[in-house]
């Protein structure tokens, strides 16, 4: 019960990208058609996961022990770095449909700041290993329903003239806040 | 003497140019993250601008000086590697100089790892050039994010608060605590971008007028 909590709080009412603006420059960036954003959407929930236990493990069972916090940043980033380089081979060697989808977006997920950002806060809220699994897995389908929603979003905007000197970035921006307005009203849903 | 004027020349250009005409966050539309996150109050907002600056120089000057040293495949990882060892320099004396603030700034301090402002500098500009210029060209653009980063801390902790810096100066202020939430600080930057593509518009004809006899 409450692991189901936990996905659907970290997935909707605290969505990673529209109430702690993570992951913002590919929100930004590859919003622009809804096939692209459901793939990189789709590749940031299986790495996030995928790393953030990883880095669970790393975490709770070698830098605790050896009292090695400090160097929490630095294993992070390399296990995604790797993790992600892996992937990238596996997907493409063994999965070459999967790989059509999503895999050229693998290469750009290691500077993504959502997979970073769920490891930091998963030991700042010191989840347990199931905790890890959902957490991630909400923070990832969170993502993933923000950047789709927003493709979606930008596809009307072909039909609308907004203000010039906002341009293409700054007219996305306007619209991240109004669904971060949006998503607020889900606030009050689980307490 | 005169090549040496050039290079400074250059390098003062390319300082001017990413603080506010390719300014990281306006134009690029870089880093947004960490400069809507923090930006709640202004001293939050101040840190982490010298933070980034601080880590942005840093680690292109030394990307920099072994540039010739790095096998191309596995760059992006050394870069990662450089960058993260000072953004955990920067953590560690910010928790022993401002605990409250590094407090209130959370995992974002971490997060610098993955600003692409960091990346981005690394692999277009410090890979192809000497160390003196990359810490220049990185100066600018940390200025340029610290720039907008106190902007976007100005309004938002003046108009949540009424107060700068944790210092009370409007009395009986309303707060209008939409702008310290998330779609707030969204429509704040939107309307900055607004103000800075207008500047800049008037700027560049103004420019181009100017340009004209060279």
């Amino acid at each position: 019960m409450s692991l189901a909590l936990i996905v659907l709080a970290s997935a909707i009412t605290n969505n990673i990208a529209l109430t702690y603006f993570l992951g913002m420059c590919p929100f930004i960036a590859i919003s622009k058609s809804l096939r692209g954003a459901a793939g990189m959407g789709l590749a940031v929930t299986v790495v996030v996961v995928i790393t953030t236990t990883v880095n669970y493990f790393a975490y709770r069972f070698v830098l605790v022990p050896l009292r090695l916090e400090f160097l929490a940043f630095v294993v992070f980033i390399m296990s995604i770095a790797g993790i992600v380089q892996m992937l990238e081979i596996l997907v493409e060697r063994y999965f070459p449909s999967l790989y059509s989808i999503f895999g050229i977006f693998l290469p750009l997920i290691t500077v993504n700041c959502v997979i970073l950002a769920v490891s930091l806060f998963m030991v700042l809220r010191e989840y347990t290993f199931w905790g890890t699994v959902a957490y991630s897995f909400g923070s990832g389908l969170g993502w993933m329903i923000a950047i789709t929603a927003m493709a979606g979003l930008r596809k009307h905007l072909a039909f609308s003239s907004p203000v010039k000197n906002l341009g293409d970035a700054g007219i996305t921006i306007v619209l991240a806040g109004l669904m971060a307005l949006a998503f607020l009203g889900f606030q009050g849903m689980l307490a | 003497m005169s090549g040496n004027g050039i290079r400074a020349s250059k390098g003062f250009s390319t300082f001017v140019e990413n603080i506010w005409l390719s300014n990281p966050i306006f134009v690029m539309v870089l880093g947004v993250c960490s400069s809507l996150a923090v930006t709640t109050k202004l001293a939050n907002a101040l840190v982490m601008g010298i933070s980034v600056t601080f880590v942005l120089c840093i680690s292109s000057f030394i990307i920099s000086l072994v540039r010739k040293l790095i096998p191309e495949q596995v760059r992006l990882i050394v870069f990662m590697l450089i960058i993260s060892t000072f953004v955990i320099t920067v953590d560690l004396v910010l928790r022993i100089l401002v605990p409250e603030v590094s407090k209130g700034l959370g995992p974002y301090i971490g997060l610098i790892i993955t600003n692409c402002n960091l990346m981005g500098r690394a692999e277009a500009f410090a890979i192809k050039n000497p160390p003196g210029l990359s810490f220049l060209d990185s100066l600018g653009t940390g200025l340029g994010y610290t720039l907008v980063l106190l902007v976007l801390g100005f309004l938002r902790e003046l108009i949540t608060s009424g107060s700068l810096f944790g210092i009370v100066l409007l009395r009986n202020w309303t707060s209008w605590n939409l702008v310290s939430i998330a779609p707030g600080a969204f429509f704040l930057l939107a309307s900055i971008i607004i103000v800075f593509n207008m500047l800049k518009r008037k700027n560049k004809t103004a420019s181009v007028t100017a340009d004209k006899p060279r």
